[in-house]
């Protein structure tokens, strides 16, 4: 061992693409599973969760109107990132959740293959959801799917990092934004994922991490009315129910709290949830003597 | 010389109303266990046209408990035998529907030429296309062996009675749910007989049941604890409240509410035509749709002209006997809506935008109101914000795509929009920007059931037709 005194890291929100800490000025311990002291996490206000929600509309126009192939290949590089980041997402998600090195090893490569499984998404779900309609008449009918706009992510409690990727992805393969709310336990790796997409051309305000009470938190995002959906994947029952109630304020989409084992392939409800289908009708005319007819 | 119209009624002869229904409970008409009657009326005369039963929270229950027990084996039975049945229904609807379009025409009030040429077809096809579902859910992309919910709970409005009740009961039966159906108040008679659809078609017992009723039965129907699927057509705010109701459950929910929708008209449109989508877009059933083109969004450059088309077309429109086959506007469904209407239109004048009516006389009884436009109209109007649910029109200016887009999209709603212009490449481009479900670019208030219908923001969530529909009655 060598004797040399460790640096240790400041850990922040991550909002509009910068690292504040709580408006609130306030923090919290986080420890790990024995309760040793790891760091102390912002303990973010009803404020920094708004202001997450302005970075996020914001952000959203720009996120949605970029081609499919590039979320992409932004997703991909997110992973492309985390993987020289290896050991030190490790060591958080070990000591976050108590796991061995080995298993905690095992988690953050599931993780890192998660993006790159998104990544491939962003430009095929569209076909997948979408499609020309054959109706009974002389249009061309065709519904495509897109982003509902500014959603609210309740991360799991308990898988901080495969758990949490495994909600946000979807959410921002599609097109859309996303105020994430980290494990209150074990929120590090939460926080440390924000300087992976701060360098990974994710634009700023794309996802928007907030450490704390979830409480505090998701109260005021379920309520917010330029917010569009909610995920409620980290929520307990009773607190599921209660956000649900001020979900429908706005007619928000919900996402309910659902069992999940985070190591399977998942399937695609997760981006689904948070798409909506618009379908255009064009009229066909015709080729006659007169030109164009509708 | 101009020629006047004769009298041209539909014989009302080919529907036999009986005088005082009951409920449709596991197969059979049943009496309330304890519920009072109330009277339907023809809109256009005030007539009563026959006593419908105020389901209880009993009844509802019985209801339910028919559902639940027909599931088990209506869920088993192999998908091409429920997708017969739901032929047999199709077909039905189609020999009936004359009879069915008198009926529908009678209890709300739209015209005979709407019901024949419109509700009807769509209702007959609507159970043919999800009749071809039924055995092939597999290949629907829901992965294999999709499962049914179980009991659905569906909530239905008046403005397309047997339409709505074809749009929530045809998925539900093709992907193997049961259900529970609450028509409108003022308009029940469509489910009624569509109960007896089902007897000729054999349907099992308990598959469908129509309860009848205001408010209170929907939401006794909404809340019950063995529903598993609600589905909701109506407003945004009885939207929310069944929202609330079913947060932390396990019901799969779907909404399809209200909209203020936007009719964008640029200069380079096809005027003649965009007349015609204007018209059809905010005078097609009195107005009464959720998706209708309640807002005209008009370009600087061509407003006048535009204005004047519209107005002189708006002069030829006949209003009056919905039996009639000349109608053009029937009458507003109800004496509350017409009071909603009224109230609004009202509003409009008080908060300074200027109204306009085509010389128009309305019947003596039942319940009228004037195709009706209201100009100088600024985004902060209530006409330009509230739905109105009626034939009145709000019309707004712009001058750049940009200020159309911002325009349309400036609403808590986002069910449907249209676009009028010749360049195919600026349609695309508004329409990729538009927040809302069902976009018409050079039409409007087209429909067909291959094709998703549902909303944007506070139109609720889910989508009713297509491939798409399936979802909501599937364990996915």
């Amino acid at each position: 061992m060598s004797d040399r005194l460790s640096v240790f890291k400041t850990y922040k929100l991550y909002v509009g693409g910068k690292f504040p800490r709580s408006e609130s000025g306030r923090v919290y311990e986080v420890t790990d599973s024995k309760n040793n002291w790891l760091a102390n996490a912002p303990l973010s206000s009803r404020k920094d969760a708004r202001d997450a929600v302005v970075a996020a509309r914001k952000a959203f126009g720009g996120w949605s109107g970029a081609t499919a192939y590039n979320r992409g290949q932004v997703l991909y590089r997110v992973a492309e990132m985390l993987e020289g980041r290896r050991e030190q997402f490790a060591r958080e998600v070990a000591d976050a959740e108590g796991l061995s090195k080995s298993k905690a090893a095992a988690v953050v490569d599931a993780t890192i293959d998660r993006w790159v499984w998104y990544a491939g998404w962003t430009d095929k779900i569209a076909q997948v959801t979408g499609g020309a309609n054959p109706v009974a008449g002389p249009y061309f009918n065709l519904s495509s799917p897109e982003p509902t706009g500014v959603v609210a992510v309740v991360a799991p409690q308990e898988s901080s990092f495969l758990g949490l990727v495994s909600v946000v992805a979807p959410v921002i393969a599609t097109g859309n934004t996303a105020v994430v709310i980290a494990s209150e336990k074990a929120p590090l790796p939460a926080l440390s994922l924000g300087e992976v997409l701060a360098t990974s051309d994710v634009p700023g305000g794309v996802v928007n991490v907030l450490s704390g009470r979830t409480a505090e938190l998701a109260a005021p995002l379920a309520a917010h009315q330029d917010v569009n959906a909610i995920d409620l994947a980290g929520a307990d029952e009773a607190l599921a129910k209660e956000l649900e109630i001020a979900a429908a304020d706005n007619l928000k989409r919900v996402l309910r709290p659902q069992p999940v084992d985070y190591f399977e392939t998942p399937g695609i409800d997760r981006m689904t949830a948070f798409l909506e289908t618009k379908t255009v009708w064009h009229p066909t005319g015709s080729l006659g003597a007169g030109g164009s007819s509708y | 010389m101009a020629f006047e119209y004769a009298p041209a009624p539909e014989s009302r002869a080919i529907v036999d109303i009986a005088p005082s229904y009951g409920l449709f409970i596991d197969g059979e008409f049943v009496e309330s266990s304890g519920g009072d009657l109330n009277k339907t009326v023809s809109p256009a005369t005030e007539e009563v046209l026959a006593e419908y039963t105020q389901a209880t929270v009993e009844d509802v229950d019985r209801a339910v408990k028919a559902a639940r027990k027909a599931f088990e084996k209506w869920s088993a039975l192999p998908g091409a035998e429920r997708a017969k049945y739901l032929f047999r229904i199709a077909r039905i609807i189609q020999e009936r529907s004359r009879e069915l379009a008198v009926l529908e025409t009678l209890d709300n009030g739209k015209p005979i030429k709407e019901t024949r040429d419109a509700d009807l077809p769509l209702v007959a096809a609507h159970f043919f296309y999800y009749a071809g579902w039924a055995d092939k859910l597999d290949h629907a992309g829901f992965g294999a062996n999709p499962r049914p919910l179980g009991v659905a709970g569906q909530v239905i409005p008046w403005n397309f009675p047997l339409l709505m009740l074809a749009w929530k009961i045809a998925p539900a039966l093709a992907t193997g749910n049961t259900v529970v159906l609450k028509p409108a108040e003022t308009t029940p008679l469509s489910a009624l007989f569509f109960a007896d659809i089902c007897r000729q078609a054999g349907l099992p017992k308990g598959v469908v049941n129509i309860v009848t009723g205001d408010g209170r039965t929907g939401a006794a129907l909404v809340a019950h604890p063995d529903v598993n699927k609600v589905a909701f057509t109506g407003s945004t705010a009885v939207g929310k409240e069944i929202a609330r109701t079913v947060a932390g459950t396990a019901k799969k929910l779907t909404l399809e509410l209200g909209g203020k929708g936007a009719n964008i008209v640029f200069d380079d449109a096809p005027l003649d035509q965009a007349v015609e989508g204007i018209v059809n877009g905010i005078f097609f059933n009195q107005g009464q749709v959720c998706c209708a083109g309640s807002r005209l969004l008009v370009q600087e450059s061509v407003q006048e002209e535009l204005l004047d088309a519209l107005k002189r077309r708006l002069s030829t429109l006949r209003l009056g006997d919905p039996l009639d086959k000349n109608t053009d506007i029937g009458a507003i469904n109800s004496a509350e809506q017409l009071a909603r209407i009224t109230a609004l239109a009202e509003r409009g004048e008080a908060e300074g935008a200027e109204r306009w009516s085509p010389a128009c006389e309305l019947p003596a009884s039942g319940y009228w109101f004037a195709p009706t436009l209201f100009t100088n109209v600024t985004q902060a109007h209530t006409i330009a914000r509230e739905e109105i649910f009626g034939p009145v029109l709000s019309v707004l200016t712009f001058r750049t795509p940009d200020e159309a887009v911002a325009k349309a999209n400036n609403t808590q709603y986002g069910l449907s929009a249209g676009i009028w212009s010749e360049k195919g490449s600026r349609i695309l481009a508004v329409a990729n920007k538009l927040r809302a479900g069902v976009v018409w670019s050079n039409t409007f208030n087209k429909f067909d059931p291959t094709s998703p219908f549902g909303g944007y923001k506070e139109s609720g969530f889910g989508r009713e037709g297509g491939r798409h529909g399936l979802e909501a009655y599937l364990d996915v």
